[in-house]
């Protein structure tokens, strides 16, 4: 099957609507098909991934944790809008320490997570064969 | 009144709508996504005489679900379920700003 470049773009927080699980479903199917999933997180679909999300006074499931597993994925693209972590006062530092292990380089952990601006997010998503808006 | 608004500032006018028709007396409570609007942020602002004024409250459950405990705006008052229930018997009619 041929690769295609698969971007997710999440624009709203985790738990007010379905919209960010749904999202973490269907890029976890794009990747057991094998093909070059990145994923972007801008204005409040940041919060998806701040660290010390807590939700047992919610009754909610915390699927934050399964953001940890996309490295086992070979998904190792996740661009966060710097503009929309400034916006909500935060910085790459609040968020989860995401890593993948290299396997071109002799398995080294590596960051999954880069920070870019708008501008630099705009020449990525002209890159892709699909976007997909959750 | 007691005003819940459960929407992120960020992405609906629901508190701003809120804010153009709350009288003196009334309170706004944070739920859901609206947590959002009692972080520490670029629109924190709006919110910030009403905070100082110890009328603005944020439901704790849904502030940790965001992982922005450590990061709340000034002088938000955090409730539980039960704080919640307290806020309706003492304001009266609550509007939704759904």
């Amino acid at each position: 099957m041929a690769t295609k470049k698969f971007m997710y773009l999440n624009r709203r927080s985790s738990f007010g609507t379905v919209y960010a699980i749904e999202s973490l479903e269907v890029v976890l199917i794009a990747a057991a098909f094998e093909q070059d999933v990145s994923l972007a997180f801008i204005d409040d679909g940041v919060y998806q991934i701040v660290e010390g999300q807590e939700t047992d006074g919610i009754g909610m499931k915390n699927f934050s944790k399964t953001f940890h597993a996309l490295g086992d994925y070979d998904i190792n693209k996740l661009y966060v809008s710097k503009e929309s972590l400034e916006e909500r006062g935060l910085s790459e530092s609040d968020l989860m320490p995401l890593v993948y292990e290299d396997e071109d380089d002799d398995w080294e952990e590596k960051p999954s997570i880069r920070v870019v601006t708008n501008e630099e997010l705009k020449a990525i998503m002209s890159e892709q064969d699909v976007c997909l808006s959750f | 009144m007691l005003h819940t608004v459960n929407k992120s500032s960020f992405e609906r006018n629901s508190l701003q709508s809120c804010l153009n028709t709350i009288d003196d007396s009334s309170v706004i409570l944070f739920i859901e996504d609206g947590v959002i609007n009692a972080a520490n942020n670029n629109n924190s602002s709006m919110i910030a005489d009403l905070a100082t004024q110890g009328r603005i409250f944020a439901l704790q459950g849904d502030v940790e679900a965001r992982g922005i405990s450590s990061k709340l705006a000034d002088n938000i008052k955090l409730v539980d379920y039960a704080g919640f229930v307290d806020l309706v018997v003492e304001h009266g009619t609550a509007v939704s700003w759904v």
